[in-house]
């Protein structure tokens, strides 16, 4: 599905909205947090780097692609582990629900 | 199945990963909902992952699940870093994410150059001059922090023109190349000069400037991948640069304000270079000062105390010895609160990190602008570790290099309490007329071993 230049910059304007809305309401008690879980969700751009590599049109492309896909895959394991060890640590007070 | 089909689901299941994304960030408003977000997180991740995996364009299977699994490996051991670590994790995970970035530009321009048209070549070139400069930058952010570089800022003459000189080059051959897609001699500069320009953005910061920097890293790092999205046309990686790009972007202006820095100060990545020499007379007027014994009794006289915590309790690694002492007081029926500056610790949000990792409820973690209001209520205020954020000159006088800055507002409290090491001034070399209140006494010695004696001194009273 090709898009084109206009398109792609509703659907930037728009989700760039969005991210204010929604990453406006995070507590800053989970900022930390958030910067890695944005951090391990921007590695989405793995996405990018498997299709350059899987369709092999040059060794550049992949050899670069290749290195790409392991920095991006460390950002999302990585990313996601640490996001989740730290939220596990957030705990409320007593045995009481907030 | 045919192509058409195949492309359909791939398309669907970037989409429902895109709603995933959304749901991610919305969950994490709140400590309660929020590991809900890590798993759709995840989930999107896993679909739009599996889902190109199966894309019918892919040959070749075997460098993909080289480059997955060596990754896995980086991966999981920066995911276990301690949470002291954290920052340095991140500012790597920033240079990480850049370098995907760059790379995968890098080969799209050999791909299609010379036949580039000029749009394209546009966000082309944003997005490797973003990503090599966010990919050093980060790298030095990461290399201060863990210390193996020095933390002092470097500067020199003429600084901020040099930077912005290496910047404008840059820019200037991606024009050029929007014009004459062909001169692809010209491409290699484009890289190298904003990777020499994000080694000279970072020189000159020094270690209270890095949570502004950590945060405006993440913001390029964002911006550049949607520049990515833009050029392999994926709407899946458009929304999430630009997610990633405005959580960077809103951190960063939490942290220029917090820190009372402009906004073009924070735009331009120009921090640090206004170096403060000790302004004004030196104080002479002496200081009270007590003795652990002493401390303890008043804290478990009073009834409401407001512990400010700064990044130096967590170098001294003396967050357990704080819950140690949360513990002995709440239990003698002391109402204690934790009043959290945004800039403590190296990173935004870090020292709330720091002390939920020692356990303690992130219901008493208050941020300055909700604990305000308690101090003049507040019986103790101890202050452990943190200097310039408590520092009454940022309110009152004009002249002080801080003035403006938002300050917790432990002047007001009954009795102030700090555990400072000795009278040195804080990190911006600013004398702190905190010490020299007549409420004010100084616990001189280390925040762990001080703390430790005032917890025995407390427990061994009541035993």
């Amino acid at each position: 599905m090709k898009l084109d230049l206009m398109t792609s910059l509703y659907v930037f304007m728009l989700a760039a909205f969005i991210g204010f809305e929604v990453i406006r309401r995070v507590s800053p008690l989970l900022h930390t947090p958030l910067m890695s879980l944005t951090n391990a969700l921007d590695a989405i751009a793995v996405v990018g780097a498997i299709i350059l590599v899987g369709e092999g049109k040059s060794t550049l492309a992949t050899i670069l692609g290749t290195i790409a896909i392991v920095a991006a895959t460390s950002n999302i394991v990585g990313g996601f582990m640490i996001t989740d060890r730290m939220l596990k640590m957030f705990k409320a007070s007593g045995p009481r629900k907030p | 199945m045919n192509m058409i089909s195949t492309d359909l689901l791939l398309e669907i299941a970037y989409l429902v990963a895109t709603a995933l994304f959304v749901l991610s960030l919305k969950w994490l408003s709140s400590p309660v909902t929020a590991r809900r977000g890590v798993w759709a997180g995840e989930a999107g991740m896993l679909l739009a992952i599996v889902g190109t995996l199966l894309h019918g364009g892919i040959v070749s299977y075997r460098w993909i699940a080289i480059g997955l699994v060596l990754g896995t490996m980086i991966g999981v051991p920066l995911g276990r870093v301690a949470m002291t670590a954290v920052p340095q994790r991140t500012a790597l995970s920033h240079a990480f994410g850049a370098l995907c970035v760059t790379l995968v530009g890098t080969s799209e321009f050999y791909l299609r150059a010379p036949n580039v048209p000029g749009f394209m070549m546009g966000v082309l070139s944003l997005e490797v001059i973003l990503g090599a400069l966010t990919f050093t930058g980060s790298l030095m952010a990461a290399g201060k922090l863990q210390e193996v570089l020095p933390q002092r800022p470097i500067t020199y003459k003429g600084q901020n023109i040099v930077n912005l000189g290496l910047l404008a080059i840059a820019i200037g051959i991606g024009a050029t190349l929007v014009l004459h897609p062909e001169k692809m001699y010209l491409f290699p500069f484009m890289i190298g000069i904003p990777l020499v320009f994000g080694v000279m953005m970072i020189i000159p910061i020094g270690g209270a400037d890095m949570p502004t920097v950590i945060s405006l890293l993440n913001s390029y790092a964002g911006l550049s991948a949607a520049a990515m999205g833009f050029v392999l046309q994926s709407k899946l990686l458009i929304i999430a640069g630009a997610l990633d790009g405005a959580s960077g972007f809103i951190l960063s202006v939490n942290m220029s304000k917090a820190m009372n820095r402009s906004f073009t100060n924070v735009l331009f990545g120009a921090f640090g270079q206004e170096q403060v020499t000790a302004a004004g007379a030196k104080e002479t007027r002496p200081v009270r000062s007590a003795s652990p014994e002493e401390a303890a009794g008043i804290l478990t006289a009073a009834s409401k105390v407001v512990i400010v915590p700064g990044y130096g309790m967590a170098v001294a690694q003396a967050q357990h010895k704080v819950r140690e002492l949360y513990d002995a007081l709440t239990k003698r029926g002391v109402d204690v609160k934790f009043g959290i500056h945004p800039v403590a610790g190296r990173m935004p949000g870090h020292m709330n990190v720091l002390l939920a990792e020692a356990d303690i409820p992130y219901d008493k973690l208050l941020e300055m602008d909700d604990i305000n209001g308690d101090f003049p209520q507040t019986d103790v205020a101890l202050i452990i570790g943190a200097n310039d954020v408590t520092n009454p000159a940022a309110r009152e006088d004009t002249t002080s290099p801080i003035y403006g800055m938002p300050i917790l507002d432990v002047d007001k409290a009954h009795t102030v309490m700090v555990i400072k090491r000795g009278m040195g001034a804080g990190f911006a070399g600013i004398e702190n007329p905190l010490y020299y209140m007549d409420k004010t006494l100084m616990l001189f010695g280390d925040a762990k071993n001080f703390v430790g004696s005032i917890v025995r001194e407390i427990s061994g009273g009541h035993n």
